[in-house]
């Protein structure tokens, strides 16, 4: 059965379709390697027996030739994703306790195409982190070396994709929480428009930032789950309603690329294996036939601190409903109001999440609003029409997804380190663009990957890109 | 209160609760006196993952007062976040508007005594109301009902324009009539529809600027505003005669004991760190909508008032006690749907039925008294067919049993007795019963005249026609 799990999505639905093999068989296969690799500690949450009912009935469905578009496919969501009487943790003490009375929009729209969730995975608490080490649930392991970071905040995701444990995964990306996880795991990771799926149930950390995204084995896979993940949802008022395009089709469609270097972010990059490889990587788009065009983001360079100003501020409103009132951690040792509120949070929270909180406050107080918010505002705004203007001439942007690969877990302590982890992937949040990573090299024997760009709502453009260059290249094949 | 020539300023902000179907961002009805924490979705509780979407009936509502008021409309609408801990507001922050309120610039017209005074509204805008805090529920405990969390308010906040606790009032109850009127909220102050903070500063009529304010909470009847206005305009005179200083805080309005205390000084407030709610897009405004909203604007208590003055030949007391609100002005027109009198019918509303209800503490849309019985009794007043004492009794019974009011004459007998003949007859029994008084009358006693009317009303139980007895004592008198 271990093949199974090893099949693309695709093959995974063909095989399905005709019969070649059952959701219970390809469900239990998967339940069985989740065990197996228990010490990963990808899952916070595991449904087995549910699961297992919920093959039964997609096979059901097959045979009466009624299979909806991923019938019997498991999946895993992101501990981020609410669902309907399940824990939903968000890998915080916080909400150790918390079972969510309705459903996200992301979980509701995969279950009605007919996916079998597994369970939930592991994360960075409340998706602030880039190692996974900030989950309260402990770190996951990268499944390619068990010492190294799978990275974060959706660790859990990726690394169960790469470990087998599920067919694709969702996730969530802030500033790079799909995309630098996807490289450190070599799979494949998608962001897309901001907009372009529903918030609705998805804990918020960054509200203008937060998007949900898929990790999966390759572009093609991605490109259909995010298909079924998509569309325009009344219940959040920042949701696109724009068609959605299929992307399955596009992801093969026959397209001509324009792809974007800017040379002067290359040029600068550190590490010599990460520009070689990201050299390397366009030459191969470019005998392919891709046109390639240098282009100037002069502003790209002030996204990390206008993204911890942004980002810390968003999250310390919405992180303000943890009060211990009317759900999550509550502290035992309270004899006023204020103690119930300082200690259920100084308990409820991580050090990571109590320092954004903090940057956050502060950059919102009064005397400092302009100084920090309303600058970062401005770069924000500078850093989205450095894009409009490349756009202009490029179909898609080409860049390193990270300026290293995976690293060892514990080995940075330094919160403004870790957060370098995040340069390259920061601008396509503030600028609300798609962004995806797929593998492209390794450095010091570990993934690399590849950062593709798309203007608005183009994800089937950087799909197809990433697709093209998975047809060309063997980096995203594993076992 | 001796002003000692002080001369008070005050602004008021007044909260008007929306009568809108849902809440302002969420689903959930807005039913007052539901069962606690019935009419809470997971919305209004706040719960990790919801997201607001805006009741486009709240703006239709605040697009009308700002047209009444002919204030200046924002072209967009904003939403902020004001961020501050209380457990019955569950996200840890209210959504509200800082810049661009929904209202800009406006003005209402008082009178007060014979003047005319133009009150300036600087801004009105939206934001939800918090739920409640219960503290005398449980000896140890709080309780909190987020049934009204999450309700539509408008705050209209007034300029510094009002110069008495007397201009206060009628400020707010030119608010008061104009939102009735409007039908956008029912200015209900007892539950808490309308509530109002006032500040209050006092200077020297030649200072050029402003004296400290204090800000006074919790004031939520039209006899509480214009209390608490004087006394802390007479606490302030004191404080300062005194030779003290005013420190600008909130205080708290005791309505049993009639005084105002300190809640919290100026370094205790709240910085709320505002900053626009990434969850909510700016909603534009059109010309044409607003065109829309001016053409259907209902009838405006001023506009009604001089209406009634001119086509019912009002005088401007009358005009101004039936328009006090939109359904005494609406009871009104229907008790003249009979051809009554205006005259008559004003006397009838806002003499007899008006006690009835104050007696009853009934609003005249639950009067057990309606437009028709009002009608038929002053009808049969007009045709000489009851006299007062008995439609005064009528109002009693139609009250209290109900019933049609000739059926009601009918079996009280309280029909009048207009028989010239019959009355005489009384009235000469009356004249031989008190000789010594009669010849008194004749004499020129006038002010017993009065005593044989009573006399004769007395014998037939109020029955007889006043103006007949007048008539008839007349003619024997100067016989």
């Amino acid at each position: 059965m271990s093949e199974l799990i090893n099949l693309s999505l695709t093959d995974q639905i063909l095989g399905l379709t005709d019969k070649s093999f059952s959701s219970k068989e390809i469900t239990g296969a998967y339940l069985n390697e989740i065990k197996k690799k228990k010490s990963l500690n990808c899952f916070i949450s595991v449904f087995e027996e549910e699961s297992e009912e919920k093959a039964l009935i997609a096979d059901e469905n097959i045979a009466k030739n009624k299979a909806r578009p991923l019938e019997g496919i498991p999946i895993a969501h992101k501990d981020i994703f609410c669902i309907k009487d399940k824990k939903t943790t968000c890998g915080s003490r916080m909400l150790s306790n918390f079972i969510s009375p309705y459903s996200s929009e992301v979980f509701s729209k995969l279950d009605a195409a007919g996916a079998v969730t597994l369970g939930k995975t592991n994360m960075d608490e409340f998706a602030m982190g880039s190692s996974n080490e900030t989950s309260f649930y402990g770190n996951v392991l990268n499944p390619i070396n068990e010492k190294l970071s799978p990275g974060g905040s959706s660790g859990g995701s990726a690394a169960a994709v790469r470990a087998n444990l599920c067919s694709f995964a969702t996730a969530t990306d802030t500033g790079g929480s799909i995309r630098q996880p996807a490289s450190f795991c070599g799979v494949t990771g998608i962001k897309p428009t901001y907009g372009r799926v529903s918030r609705w149930g998805m804990i918020a950390f960054a509200s203008s930032l937060d998007q949900a995204g898929i990790i999966a084995k390759n572009a093609k896979d991605a490109a259909i789950a995010l298909k079924y993940m998509s569309g325009f949802d009344q219940k959040d008022s920042t949701s696109l309603n724009e068609e959605v395009k299929d992307l399955q089709q596009e992801v093969d469609a026959d397209q001509e690329h324009i792809i974007g270097i800017p040379k002067e972010l290359i040029e600068n990059i550190k590490n010599d294996q990460v520009r070689d490889s990201f050299k390397n990587a366009i030459s191969i788009l470019e005998k392919d036939g891709a046109k390639i065009e240098e282009i100037n983001l002069p502003h790209i360079e002030y996204s990390l601190p206008a993204y911890y100003v942004i980002a810390p501020a968003e999250c310390s409103a919405n992180l303000a409903r943890y009060d211990g009132i009317r759900f999550g951690h509550r502290s035992e040792s309270v004899s006023s109001l204020e103690d119930l509120y300082v200690n259920s949070r100084t308990e409820g929270f991580g050090r990571e999440v109590k320092n954004r909180i903090f940057i956050g406050t502060f950059c919102l107080s009064a005397g400092y609003y302009d100084a920090f918010y309303n600058k970062a505002l401005k770069i924000r705004n500078l850093i989205k029409s450095d894009f409009d203007e490349a756009f202009k001439k490029v179909s898609s942007i080409a860049m390193p997804t990270c300026s290293n690969s995976s690293f060892e877990l514990g080995s940075i302590s330094d919160p403004v380190e870790m957060y370098e982890q995040d340069i390259y992937t920061i601008p396509a949040n503030l600028a609300g663009l798609p962004a995806l990573s797929i593998p492209s090299g390794t450095a010091d024997e570990m993934p690399i990957g590849l950062q593709l760009i798309g203007n608005y709502l183009e994800e089937g453009r950087i799909l197809n890109l990433a697709n093209k260059f998975q047809k060309l290249t063997n980096f995203h094949e594993f076992k | 209160m001796s002003l000692n020539n002080w001369q008070p300023v005050i602004g008021l902000e007044v909260h008007v609760q929306l009568a809108t179907k849902t809440k302002l961002f969420s689903s959930s009805p807005i039913v007052f006196g539901a069962e606690p924490n019935t009419q809470a979705s997971e919305i209004d509780l706040g719960l990790p993952g919801v997201l607001p979407v805006l009741n486009k009936e709240a703006i239709s509502h605040a697009l009308k007062f700002g047209c009444a008021i002919n204030a200046e409309i924002s072209e967009k609408v904003i939403f902020a976040r004001k961020n501050y801990f209380y457990p019955d507001l569950p996200k840890g922050y209210q959504i509200s508007q800082l810049d661009d309120p929904i209202v800009g610039k406006g003005s209402v017209e008082i009178k007060v005594g014979d003047e005319s005074k133009i009150i300036g509204v600087t801004r009105a805008h939206l934001e939800e109301d918090a739920g409640k805090s219960i503290h005398d529920l449980y000896s140890n405990n709080s309780a909190i009902d987020l049934n009204r969390a999450g309700t539509c308010l408008l705050e209209i906040v007034s300029e510094p324009d009002l110069s008495s606790a007397e201009e206060a009032v009628e400020y707010l109850k030119k608010i008061h009539s104009i939102v009735t009127f409007l039908g956008i909220s029912d200015g209900d102050m007892s539950q808490g529809s309308m509530r109002c903070d006032a500040n209050v500063s006092v200077k020297r009529p030649d200072d050029q600027e402003l004296g400290t304010r204090t800000e006074l909470k919790n004031i939520n009847s039209f006899k509480f505003v214009e209390k608490a206005i004087i006394f802390e305009i007479d606490r302030q005179i004191k404080e300062l005669e005194k030779g003290e200083e005013i420190i600008q805080e909130t205080r708290l309005y005791d309505s049993k004991k009639n005084l105002t205390r300190s809640m919290r000084s100026k370094e205790e407030a709240n910085d709320y760190r505002y900053f626009p709610e990434p969850d909510l897009i700016p909603i534009k405004i059109s010309k044409d909508q607003i065109n829309d909203v001016r053409k259907n604007l209902p009838e405006l208590p001023e506009i009604m008032k001089e209406r009634f003055r001119s086509s019912y030949k009002l005088s401007d007391e009358n005009a101004e006690l039936v328009t006090i609100n939109k359904e005494t002005a609406s009871f009104f027109e229907e008790v003249l749907s009979y051809e009554v009198s205006p005259k008559n019918a004003v006397n009838w509303i806002t003499g007899d039925l008006f006690a009835l209800l104050n007696k009853n503490d009934t609003k005249i849309s639950e009067s057990r008294v309606d437009p028709k019985h009002i009608a038929e009794i002053i009808q049969n007043i007009e045709d000489q067919k009851i006299s007062g004492p008995s439609a005064k009794k009528l109002l009693e019974i139609v009250w209290s049993e109900g019933g049609e009011i000739q059926e009601l004459i009918q079996k009280e007998g309280l029909e009048q007795i207009s028989n010239d003949g019959e009355i005489e007859k009384i009235l000469d029994e009356v004249i031989s019963e008190n000789q010594k008084q009669f010849e008194q009358l004749k004499s020129g006693k006038d002010r017993l005249q009065g005593f044989f009317v009573g006399q004769v009303m007395k014998k037939t139980s109020g029955s007889a026609s006043p103006q007949i007895v007048n008539k008839l004592l007349k003619d024997k008198l100067s016989k």
